[in-house]
């Protein structure tokens, strides 16, 4: 707790510094960095597998997307005057977030151990996966074992945004 | 109010959780460049997996991975592992589409020749 406090903190921090600096390449490099902070505070809440992804493909390869377009396109955000922001986002946005602030009172305290998620279907799991799967890490039996139809079809999923990017990329394609 | 300070104090991560959320969300439908859109849609998209797995903590707990080979495995000792299957697949689908609209950035760069939505809407017209 009291580590992850100042990596919630940074968090923050470099969310705001990628929204509001003005140069794109800039901007994509410290969404890198906030990548790399939110696999740090996964990493400290007990989530290594989603840590390991989010440092490989969210710090990794979204950077890497991003500044391939960045290369193909324009660098700068030319913008000088900021267009009026509807009064929807205006009015919508502060309502939506006193409703969640209110609705934070139902959820469970940081770290309860007697929550809903901690008691209900995940011990069956925890004691049950080693005798039935003979994995020791109980992530990868959910992903490959019980729900292996669920990660194939993901590949799938995978492959048609790969076949989209081809389509819409190609030369002379209008 | 005092209750609602002191619930949210024992919710750090929650509170993180709304601001990026709504900082993602005023981004993507106030800024005018699209490449920012998109990094607010990132930030949305990543804002709302740290709050799946938020709940995954325990106090005391260590991560998912079982250490004895044989006996009884007392839940108690691992973080709830459900929410990080879940998320795992939802940062790769994550970033498939986000790779699709990039592609679809750059198609509308190569049309139009500006990035600005405003220029883009000039242009439309």
């Amino acid at each position: 707790m009291i580590i992850e406090l100042p990596l919630l903190i940074l968090l923050v921090v470099t969310a705001g510094g990628a929204i509001m600096v003005k140069d794109l390449i800039s901007a994509v490099f410290i969404l890198g960095s906030y990548s790399f902070v939110l696999a740090l505070v996964w990493a400290l809440l007990g989530a290594v597998d989603v840590a390991f992804v989010e440092a490989v493909v969210g710090a990794g390869l979204a950077t890497v997307f991003f500044l391939l377009t960045l290369f193909g396109t324009t660098e700068k955000d030319t913008h000088i005057r900021r267009p009026p922001v509807p009064w929807s986002v205006i009015l919508g946005l502060p309502v939506l977030g006193l409703l969640l602030l209110y609705g934070a009172g139902d959820l469970p305290a940081f770290g309860d151990i007697a929550s809903a998620a901690s008691i209900y279907i995940s011990p069956e799991y925890l004691e049950n996966s080693v005798e039935q799967t003979r994995t020791p890490n109980v992530v990868t039996a959910v992903l490959m074992d019980y729900r292996s139809f669920d990660t194939f079809i993901e590949t799938i999923v995978i492959f048609t945004a790969g076949i989209a990017c081809a389509l819409i990329l190609r030369k002379g394609g209008s | 109010m005092f209750e609602l300070l002191e619930t949210l104090i024992q919710r750090p991560n929650f509170v993180v959780f709304v601001i990026l959320f709504l900082w993602g969300i005023y981004i993507m439908s106030a800024h005018p460049n699209l490449v920012k859109k998109l990094i607010g849609l990132y930030i949305v998209q990543t804002s709302v997996i740290f709050f799946l797995v938020a709940f995954s903590a325990k106090d005391g707990a260590t991560v998912p991975i079982i250490l004895a080979d044989s006996g009884l495995v007392d839940p108690m000792l691992y973080a709830n592992p459900l929410p990080h299957a879940l998320t795992v697949t939802a940062i790769v689908v994550q970033i498939a589409t986000l790779g699709v609209s990039l592609a679809l950035v750059s198609a509308i760069y190569r049309k139009f020749g500006s990035l600005d939505e405003d220029e883009i809407l000039e242009q439309l017209k």
